[in-house]
């Protein structure tokens, strides 16, 4: 995976693991991972699908300012996975009209 | 909600104004949209001239615990909707916070680079993958081409090869309306030059040193290896451009063309990757203080409000700090909050004298001179040019004053 488990400056990476679901899997994060930090280190670069064509997308800007990493979490739509952080027990799921099953297995 | 002090921003400006004011006995509210104060500095991690590493994630958390130990209350997960006069903070949340003074700490964003293919998943702004990289310890890639070359973009690039990506390359974007300059390989050189010796790493004192006189560019733009500089893990290729990111669903290649001089593209090739970082370079946030004298300053970075030496701007106790008023480092961000925080405290009455101030002043003038990063190479030039309107802005303010009392 993409966790950077050892750093040469930082050092190893302390621990402390939570569960969430997105698109109705099971995902390993650590506490303080902010959504979209906790779905890229487990592989998952889709995080919603465009309106008009369906189209893939991930997170860009990582301020919050662009909004193309928004996703429904908990039952409240449009958040911003890359400033919000994630909890055990969260409940996320992507948005878009057309979006295409099962496109997030890889 | 209602306290002396109203900071917009919990990075390191917005931290430093905070701390300066509570600890002078000021009531202080910081309001910020991300769960955990420190804004972009959360992410920094760069060898200091002399002082060694400079770890942001650290610094942001020594920074917030003593705000706390001073009394600040941290809003986090707030997302400010308004700011009216006398100063009222309106939140996302229907609340508002009131204060007699308020700091726009609101930072910069990264101005977005349209390449073809940008929006596939796995493309993503450079300060995002530096969050990921140095802070969420997360790789956003590990194969990694970096578009545009700036002082940030080769310090996320270094930062990347320490966490174990494999950074390919550094390259140009293609020539287009908004790629502007950016694609002109004579004006990277340029730009480069502004990296001085004390420059956090060997890709930026590297530049410095080949781009610091102007025959020395020309030959290093003629004879600069098409197969570009190998230097610190990466590639530096002042003569190839990315003209396209491909992939099915997400990042898989980018198609590189190699160009001449003046940045036309000749051939191209297919290159596998799975993350593209782009690097448009860095504006001012300024949207909190549009009822202020703004003005475009493009030295800066942008749209800039006009302020005082003490940090406030043209509407009274409104004041600014960090990069809101200018494109610079954390560490002057820093003393640009110690700055306006010591000030609003010494006009709440909390401190006696203008010592603490003309310090807290002299301390932004020393932190400009030992910058290690010069992101913008004619800030200086900036600073003087925002320093000369607020003058004038003060002349005109004082006139309309005099022919009011004569009226």
């Amino acid at each position: 995976m993409k966790r950077i488990s050892e750093h040469p400056v930082l050092g190893p990476l302390e621990e402390e693991e939570i569960g969430f679901e997105f698109d109705g899997q099971s995902y390993r994060g650590i506490k303080g991972d902010s959504i979209a930090a906790a779905l890229l280190a487990n592989g998952v670069r889709t995080l919603r699908y465009s309106n008009r064509d369906g189209e893939p997308r991930g997170i860009y800007c990582g301020i919050g300012h662009c909004y193309e990493c928004r996703m429904t979490v908990n039952g409240v739509q449009s958040v911003r996975a890359c400033i919000t952080q994630a909890c055990d027990g969260d409940v996320l799921e992507s948005q878009g009209e057309n979006r295409r099953e099962g496109s997030n297995d890889f | 909600m209602i306290s002396d002090v109203v900071v917009i921003g919990a990075g390191p400006a917005g931290l430093s104004a905070a701390v300066a004011a509570a600890e002078a006995g000021a009531s202080v509210v910081v309001i910020d949209e991300n769960p955990r104060p420190g804004g972009k500095l959360l992410g920094q991690l760069h060898e200091e001239p002399g002082t060694g590493w400079w770890i942001g994630a650290e610094i942001s958390k020594s920074l917030a615990k003593r705000a706390e130990e001073a009394g600040v209350r941290i809003l986090s997960n707030r997302q400010v909707w308004n700011l009216s006069p006398k100063w009222e903070v309106a939140l996302d949340n229907g609340e508002s916070v009131c204060g007699e003074y308020a700091v726009v700490a609101t930072g910069a964003a990264e101005r977005p680079l349209p390449i073809p293919g940008w929006s596939l998943p796995g493309v993503m702004a450079i300060g995002a993958a530096q969050t990921l990289t140095n802070y969420y310890r997360v790789r956003p890639g590990d194969r990694v081409a970096v578009v545009g070359m700036d002082p940030l973009s080769l310090t996320v690039a270094h930062e990347l090869s320490m966490a174990g990506a494999d950074v390919v390359g550094i390259y140009l974007p293609s020539k287009s309306v908004f790629a502007g300059s950016q694609a002109d390989p004579d004006r990277n050189l340029e730009y480069l030059a502004g990296m001085s010796d004390l420059a956090p790493n060997a890709l930026l004192r590297w530049g410095g040193r080949l781009a610091s006189n102007r025959a020395l560019r020309n030959l290093a733009l003629t004879f600069f290896p098409t197969s570009g500089i190998p230097l610190m893990g990466t590639k530096l290729n002042l003569r190839k451009s990315i003209v396209s990111i491909g992939g099915d669903e997400r990042v898989q290649h980018v198609e590189i063309a190699t160009i001449d001089k003046h940045g036309n593209p000749g051939k191209t090739r297919t290159v596998d990757v799975d993350c593209v970082c782009i690097s448009g370079g860095l504006y001012p946030v300024q949207e909190l203080t549009r009822d202020c004298e703004l003005v475009r300053i493009d030295q800066l970075g942008g749209t800039v409000p006009l302020y005082s030496p003490e940090m406030e701007t043209s509407q009274s106790n409104l004041f600014v700090a960090g990069n809101v008023t200018g494109i610079e480092g954390a560490k002057i961000a820093m003393a640009q909050g110690t700055l306006a925080g010591t000030a609003i405290a010494s006009r709440l009455g909390r401190i006696q004298g203008k010592d603490a101030v003309d310090q807290a002043a002299e301390a932004v003038r020393s932190a400009r001179k030992s910058s290690a990063i010069t992101f913008m190479p004619d800030i200086d030039e900036g600073r003087r040019i925002a320093e000369d309107l607020w003058l004038q802005l003060e002349r005109e303010k004082s006139m309309t004053q005099k022919d009011e009392s004569y009226a």
